[in-house]
């Protein structure tokens, strides 16, 4: 993975110094609430409901052992002994002073980390496919240029107070899980037909008010040209994105009023003007991010078929879990391993400082030293070998991390809510821990098959609702929480927006709701293999409003 | 007339508090100072805007409750869910809020 060089380091320790001073400051008196909130969001320090919330950046979901121990001593020392990962591929601790802030990001830098740019309005942490490196559908590993797009627009002058925040996420296979068509820009690195690299460029994602799906406006562009048609992009938004209107000043927005034809245009011109500037990536300079993410050396372990089908015989629970939450490895004698930060009627994406210890430990010995976090709020170890399946499994189990879940209907997205987080209108977190309960036994979830449930609190739809299969949303309707649901949407490479199916939910219903949907569907699928999703756009929403709402019309949307 | 508390959230933690008698900021809501009169909420008003000026707390807002057989329940769930944190266990040593203070 990326190491911070000279220049890095010198960076990273400046702004926790200049921080801690500003918070000197803030604590002394001297700088009023008004002229510090901008710099505390800087460094991603929120306030919320009950306290600060500090939101650390994981470039594109990367960790190594040494930081996630870091995260555990954060954990353990600064807040309440847990982190809340995230649908962005960061991490969140919902309790830390202000006063330890500095702390807390000085001893984070001891690990190359920080929280630089994880809010405000410039360009947010790039995310990418949590499988990168080592999938095995993979083109190339989307690593290196997510990187490439950190180092540029770390602090970038000239992008630094965009109109709104922007989110780029790049993916290197033509399976698409990093939902790169729900983003401000999407990058899918590719291969033409001369066997180079470069991108599908989408613009104009976005979920919050306004769901929109990006648009595709370059079908191949060369990989040297990746920094400069970014920033001619960044130029055309930054221009003439809205700044008068806070929910219409996403690129989104800007696509969809200006049309992206002439959209596209706009910054072929720009473009014109960059592609032959110092924005030209030397191959060098590419080859030399690229060594970073070089995969590790992995050895033969031939042995790992024979062991791993005496394992599974043995023992039905770890054959479920090598089943749902194992994934092929380009190397057939590795495979991918999901932890599933879902346990049955727990709280998505929380992990305890201990566990962050264990996984640490786990990948230290057996994946060598490599973790993910998914934007599925689970994290990965990318690279273990089919032979070493069997004790990272009993090593999870003692952690409380060997769910079998992994894509599964327990295996459900759900934003902070309002448990947590100031924005929200109703609580996310107990509805997917009830869902997750009734629907918690194996083999029903296994009878349901795929099938992927979002929640968000708010509108601003951190729960991704509007890419679930079954989408919640949280609203409050005469001081009480209400659940609208959507049903159909899905953040791949065939992206959708779910539609609203009807009246919403009292929280004491939603759950019952969800089971007529799923009774629904198991009713109508033409056989097992037919997912929730592809049922659905067979079939459309009819017969899930009238299993909702009967024949009543008015109820249903 | 709907009655009011003022709360806040401290600068130095972002803890939750709520003024008191006494006028210093409490942690527990059910030692809130209630203003029953329009009065009364101006007063409470001005003294939020002083303690943020004074940064002693930030995010400052009257906010309605009813005292019911003298225990103070906010109207809004935000603002019940603020008063006792969240609804789930969510960490050994810290209690979730109490359902019956939580529910409509």
């Amino acid at each position: 993975m990326y190491r911070y060089d000279e220049f890095d380091h010198a960076f990273v320790s400046e702004r926790v110094a200049q921080f801690r001073d500003q918070v000197e400051r803030r604590l002394a008196g001297e700088l009023s609430e008004d002229a510090f909130k901008p710099l505390r969001l800087m460094n991603g320090v929120y306030l919320q409901l009950h306290a600060y919330m500090l939101r650390i950046a994981i470039p594109y979901g990367t960790l190594n052992s040494k930081q996630m121990r870091m995260l555990a001593h954060v954990a353990r020392t600064y807040d309440r002994g847990y982190g809340h990962f995230t649908t962005r591929q960061n991490l969140q601790f919902n309790w830390p002073k202000l006063s330890d802030m500095p702390d807390v990001l000085a001893e984070l830098a001891t690990v190359e980390m920080h929280a630089i740019q994880t809010s405000g309005n410039c360009i947010r942490n790039v995310t990418a496919d949590h499988f990168a490196g080592a999938a095995a559908d993979e083109v190339a590993d989307p690593r290196p240029y997510a990187e490439i797009l950190r180092q540029w627009s770390s602090v970038h002058p000239e992008f630094s107070f965009l109109p709104r925040k922007f989110k780029i996420a790049v993916t290197g296979a033509e399976r698409d899980r990093a939902a790169i068509q729900v983003h401000d820009i999407g990058l899918h690195l590719k291969k033409n037909d001369k066997g180079e690299l470069g991108f599908a460029v989408y613009v104009g994602g976005g979920q919050g008010r306004t769901p929109m799906i990006a648009k595709l406006i370059r079908d191949f562009l060369p990989e040297e040209d990746l920094l400069s048609y970014t920033t001619a992009i960044m130029r055309v938004y930054n221009l003439h994105g809205r700044r008068d209107n806070k929910y219409k000043a996403r690129i989104k927005i800007l696509v969809h009023e200006t049309g992206v034809e002439e959209l596209a245009r706009q910054v072929e011109v720009e473009f014109a003007k960059l592609r032959d500037t110092e924005l030209r990536l030397p191959e060098k300079d590419v080859q030399a991010i690229a060594a970073y993410f070089a995969p590790p050396a992995l050895g033969e372990r031939p042995e790992g078929w024979e062991n791993l089908a005496r394992w599974k015989k043995a023992d039905e629970d770890f054959a479920r879990w090598v089943k749902q939450n194992v994934q092929p490895h380009k190397n057939p004698d590795y495979g991918m391993v999901t932890i599933s930060l879902k346990p049955i009627g727990g709280i998505p994406g929380d992990a305890t400082d201990a566990q962050m210890d264990a996984v640490a430990e786990i990948a230290e010995e057996y994946a060598f030293d490599e973790i993910r976090v998914s934007h599925e709020q689970n994290l990965i170890l990318p690279h273990v070998a089919l032979a070493d399946l069997e004790p990272v499994y009993r090593a999870l189990v003692a952690a409380g991390l060997a769910t079998a879940n992994a894509g599964l209907i327990t295996d459900i997205i759900a934003c902070p809510g309002l448990d947590y987080c100031a924005l929200a209108n109703a609580r996310s977190i107990p509805v997917a821990q009830e869902i997750s309960a009734r629907f918690g036994a194996p083999e029903r979830q296994a009878e349901i098959g795929e099938l992927k449930i979002k929640i968000s609190g708010c509108i601003n739809a951190c729960g991704h609702h509007h890419v679930g299969h079954i989408g919640l949303l949280g609203v409050e309707k005469k001081g009480a929480e209400l659940y609208q649901i959507t049903l159909g949407g899905s953040g791949d490479e065939q992206t959708s927006i779910g539609e609203i199916i009807g009246r919403g939910f009292e929280p004491e219903k939603v759950t019952d709701a969800i089971e007529k949907i799923v009774d629904t569907y198991l009713g109508l699928r033409l056989d097992p293999q037919e997912t929730f999703l592809t049922a659905y756009r067979r079939v459309g929403p009819q017969p899930f409003k009238d299993a909702l709402y009967g024949g009543n019309a008015a109820e249903a949307a | 007339m709907v009655d009011k508390v003022l709360t806040a959230n401290r600068l130095t933690d972002g803890v939750s508090v709520w003024l008191n008698a006494a006028g210093e900021w409490a942690t527990s809501l059910q030692e809130a100072l209630v203003a029953r009169h329009a009065e009364a909420f101006a007063a409470l008003e001005e003294i939020g805007r002083k303690a943020y000026a004074d940064n002693k707390v930030v995010d400052v807002n009257l906010i309605e409750v009813q005292e019911t057989d003298g225990i103070l329940w906010p109207l809004r769930l935000r603002e019940r869910i603020r008063a006792q944190g969240p609804t789930m266990a969510y960490a050994p040593g810290y209690a979730p809020a109490d359902p019956e203070f939580i529910a409509v």
